[in-house]
């Protein structure tokens, strides 16, 4: 069972990846590399034997190097990806902003996607019709309503993006890099509308490569290196022995 | 709104919360279907008909087809091809759903049977929009709806559920396995000549005994059952009889064994489907 106080339990999470060049997607080669016996799986550990705790009301960190499984352990939390060992438990809504245009079908206008990236998030058509408005006006798009999505650029599907997900107060908000594209006037405020939602206790959890930006919003922090926890602990501490990390 | 804690969704739940996705994407299924198109859902009503026209010259006018005595065989044909057009559209386009749905799958949760299950609800939609064309057919024979008439719901659902099991399995399936397309295709084909849609299983009473095996074949196809169901209500009085309590049982036995099947395979290879999209 959960810890009443904790918003998130990884225990032990491994991850595997089938990292056989070759994927077989025909049957045909599928028996004939069965009966030669070529049936080899290359596996790769992506996040190994990864354990941590987030609490309630924290904002949590998670920083390292390219590769290093930050965006595989946001899946994970989110359900998105299944581990291959070990339990995660959760309590609450998760709102994920894992990757830009999540659930956005670039052939649809932005009017017709928040509708649909509503309904991918599960909230219901009548919710949606009451944040309409909200969701506009937080992303500044109004004058680019009836404009199919693929004319956008990235950072203005970044905003319609984090305003649908922000738009309730979920109790754990997900954010994968995804601040990074918008301008600084917007990054300010998404950092003051997660700051606010910090006053009402969600969770927040923030992928970034902006050091700054971490110090600046978490609490706590992890430190990743190829998959497993290199360190944790308040955010000072983690991030300075990170930032003394050296090429090798 | 339901709290969703990782290992603990429960199927329910799910469904609730995200039945307005399903039905966000049946509209969006249809705008990207009819976009463009001057006639638009007209197309849905006008397709049947012309292969009907077709159809019909061809078995009954050259090869003089006859599907039992005093039944109408335009009628016959688009009573019975309307249900199989559905069934046909809801499995193959669902096969594939999970395939092109690997964008969304990768990034959010979602409850991955909604892709196959909003395949079936759009062959639905569009299947209701060949009724209007089998009803101007019936009109125009002569082939008059009666009360029973208003029973055609029953066999629907019936395919429904089992078009449901099939596509599960179609969809995970061609995940592992991406030539799946187009043995589901080849299939198809097979599939379409040993359901009775340009003959009637009675005049398979003829059959040399030597080939009577293929009556069985008949018999053991949920095809079958649904299509005779179909039109032993749709055209009462006309042809068959009012189907008998056990041929309930049949089909209700056929619909969720299939969709028991599908769901168990669904369910096992589901955890693994975004590692091969
Ligand atoms: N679906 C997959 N199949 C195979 N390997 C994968 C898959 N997803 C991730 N990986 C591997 O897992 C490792 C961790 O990837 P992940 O995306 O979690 O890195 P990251 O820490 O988010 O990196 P970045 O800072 O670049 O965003 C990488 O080596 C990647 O190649
Ligand atoms: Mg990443």
């Amino acid at each position: 069972m959960i810890n009443n106080e904790n918003a998130v339990e990884l225990r032990d999470i491994e991850m595997h990846f089938n990292m056989s060049s070759e994927k077989l997607q025909s049957l045909k080669e599928y028996f004939l590399k069965f009966m030669k016996r070529q049936l080899h799986f290359e596996n790769f550990v992506a996040v190994d034997k990864v354990s941590f705790d987030i609490k309630k009301g924290d904002v949590f960190g998670i920083v390292g190097l390219n590769g290093c499984g930050k965006s595989t352990t946001l899946k994970i939390i989110s359900g998105i990806l299944k581990p291959t060992k070990g339990s995660v438990e959760t309590q609450g809504v998760i709102a994920p902003l894992i990757e830009l245009g999540a659930g956005f079908d670039m052939e649809l206008t932005a009017r017709e996607n928040i509708y649909l990236n509503g309904s991918v998030l599960g909230y219901s058509k009548k919710f949606m019709d009451e944040k309409f408005d909200d969701i506009v006006e937080f992303s500044e798009m109004r004058d680019f309503l009836d404009v199919p999505m693929k004319n956008y650029s990235s950072g203005m599907v970044a905003r319609i993006g984090f305003a649908i997900a922000t738009v309730t107060t979920p109790d754990i908000l997900i954010v994968d890099e995804i601040l990074a594209v918008g301008d600084f006037l917007f990054q300010q405020k998404c950092e003051e509308r997660i700051n606010k939602m910090m006053q009402d206790d969600t969770t927040v959890i923030i992928v970034s490569h902006s050091i700054e930006q971490i110090e600046r919003l978490c609490k706590h922090c992890v430190w990743l290196e190829k998959g497993k926890v290199k360190m944790i602990g308040e955010t000072a501490e983690v991030c300075n022995a990170y930032k003394n990390t050296k090429r090798e | 709104m339901s709290s969703v804690a990782t290992n603990k969704r429960s199927f329910f739940s799910d469904f609730k919360r995200f039945m307005p996705l399903l039905k966000n994407l049946v509209a969006k299924d249809f705008k990207i279907k009819y976009r463009r198109s001057i006639l638009g859902v007209a197309w849905s009503v006008l397709n049947p008909l012309f292969t009907m026209l077709v159809l019909t010259i061809v078995f009954k006018v050259i090869l003089r087809v006859k599907v039992g005595p005093g039944v109408d065989f335009a009628t016959y044909y688009i009573v019975g091809a309307s249900l199989w057009n559905f069934f046909s559209e809801a499995t193959s386009t669902s096969l594939s759903s999970i395939l092109t749905s690997g964008a969304l799958i990768r990034k959010v949760y979602i409850p991955k049977y909604i892709f196959p299950l909003e395949k079936c609800v759009f062959a639905l939609v569009n299947f209701s929009f060949s009724l209007v064309a089998v009803l101007a057919v019936m009109l125009i024979r002569g082939v008059y709806p009666t009360w029973a008439t208003l029973l055609f719901p029953i066999p629907v659902i019936y395919c429904f559920i089992f078009a449901c099991g099939l596509s599960l399995f179609l969809s995970a399936v061609t995940v592992y396995f991406r030539d799946v397309q187009h043995l589901y295709g080849v299939l198809l084909t097979m599939w379409i000549y040993l359901t009775p849609i340009l003959y009637s299983t009675e005049t398979l009473e003829q059959l040399a005994p030597s080939m009577q095996f293929v009556k069985y074949i008949l018999y053991l196809n949920p095809m079958t059952h649904y299509i005779n169901y179909f039109r032993a209500v749709v055209m009462y009085g006309v042809y068959g009889d009012l189907p008998s309590i056990e041929i309930n049982v049949v089909c209700i036995a056929m619909s969720l064994a299939m969709l028991g099947f599908g769901a168990l395979v669904f369910k096992k290879a589901e955890g693994k489907f975004i590692l091969h999209l």
